[in-house]
């Protein structure tokens, strides 16, 4: 079970921490993203919700002043606190675009993106949106976790990446979201990921540094 | 008897729109507060002005101790664009303290990746 504050702080962050850290857990619905997310964190996911009132996007659209509709979009989250000093926050994002619009910023500054997927026959196609909006609008290191479920049919990763147009070097994984020790390990493969890929960047490879 | 028909039926009074709360502002004072931001109330606090409003003062009994804006807005059952802008104002006027949030660089330092690696692990 996740560790849960026993000295009667009503869940707030030890004192202690100065900072924190963002991994969005993205996915289509009913995938599991609450369900890992609740695996994991230390406090019961909390739900936000956003709402907007969109005006007709139409250009030179006079007419359209009117025409108004509330957008509602909710947001599961939850947290880890790591080694006392770091406070770990995981968002439950759908896959859908005006979700990105909406929590403009959510993805700035994250330390990736687990990408959790249902490989039943059928649910892939709903994971497809996800992957346009990685590819298109959130430029983050991300793993893709295939949630099991019950009836999920093992495929090969090969297999995956293929229907998935993966690159090579994206990481994919299995999972059980309910396993807390499944999840962290999704989790940890991640960030591994996001190190692997940032000792890669030319830019933060030091110049001129001897070899010991 | 009930009324068949009551004319007041949809009306809250409660629902006030979030510009109502944030005094017609969409966007923070500042723009160094993103959703992981953590926030905590100046010990001691200076006395709020009588203008505050229920949402601020709510907020700040919120943040007596170390909460990220995310989950005080989750608490609070308000939108996180309207706590950021109330947030922001707190933090301005000396009654709230940030400590950073995530940065605003597309990259995390590697340093910190590690420290999330390293802290994953322990668990």
């Amino acid at each position: 079970m996740a560790s849960v504050p026993s000295d009667g702080s009503a869940g707030y962050l030890p004192e202690t921490v100065t900072r924190s850290v963002k991994i969005l857990v993205v996915g289509s619905f009913g995938v599991g993203k609450t369900t890992l997310i609740g695996s994991v964190s230390e406090i019961a996911p909390l739900r936000t919700e956003e709402t907007v009132t969109q005006v007709s996007e139409g250009v030179d659209d006079l007419t359209g002043v009117d025409d108004k509709r509330t957008t509602t979009v909710a947001m599961d989250f939850g947290r880890i606190t790591l080694n006392g000093s770091v406070a770990l926050y995981l968002f439950g994002a759908p896959g859908q675009r005006r979700f990105w619009d909406l929590w403009e910023g959510l993805a700035e500054g994250a330390a990736g993106v687990l990408v959790l997927v249902d490989t039943r026959p059928g649910r892939l196609e709903a994971s497809f949106e996800v992957f346009d909006q990685l590819e298109l609008g959130i430029r983050l290191p991300f793993v893709v976790a295939v949630n099991h479920f019950p009836d999920t049919v093992p495929h090969g990763a090969d297999e995956l990446r293929t229907a998935l147009d993966l690159l090579p070097e994206t990481p994919i994984l299995d999972c059980d979201a309910r396993d807390r020790a499944s999840a962290l390990n999704a989790l940890t493969a991640l960030v591994q990921h996001a190190l692997d890929v940032s000792a890669d960047r030319p830019a933060d490879v030091p110049q001129d540094i001897p070899v010991a | 008897m009930t009324p068949p028909d009551d004319r007041s039926g949809g009306y809250r009074d409660s629902a006030l729109r979030p510009y109502v709360l944030t005094k017609g502002r969409a966007r923070p004072s500042r723009n160094t507060i993103s959703v992981d931001t953590l926030l905590i109330a100046t010990d001691p606090p200076p006395p709020l002005p009588v203008s505050a409003g229920r949402q601020e003062r709510a907020l700040l009994a919120m943040c007596r101790g170390l909460l990220s804006l995310v989950e005080v807005a989750a608490r609070l059952e308000l939108p996180v664009s309207v706590v950021r802008v109330l947030a922001s104002d707190l933090v301005d006027s000396g009654h709230l303290t940030a400590r950073a949030g995530s940065p605003r660089s597309a990259q995390l330092p590697r340093d910190l990746l590690q420290e999330v690696l390293n802290g994953l692990r322990a668990l």
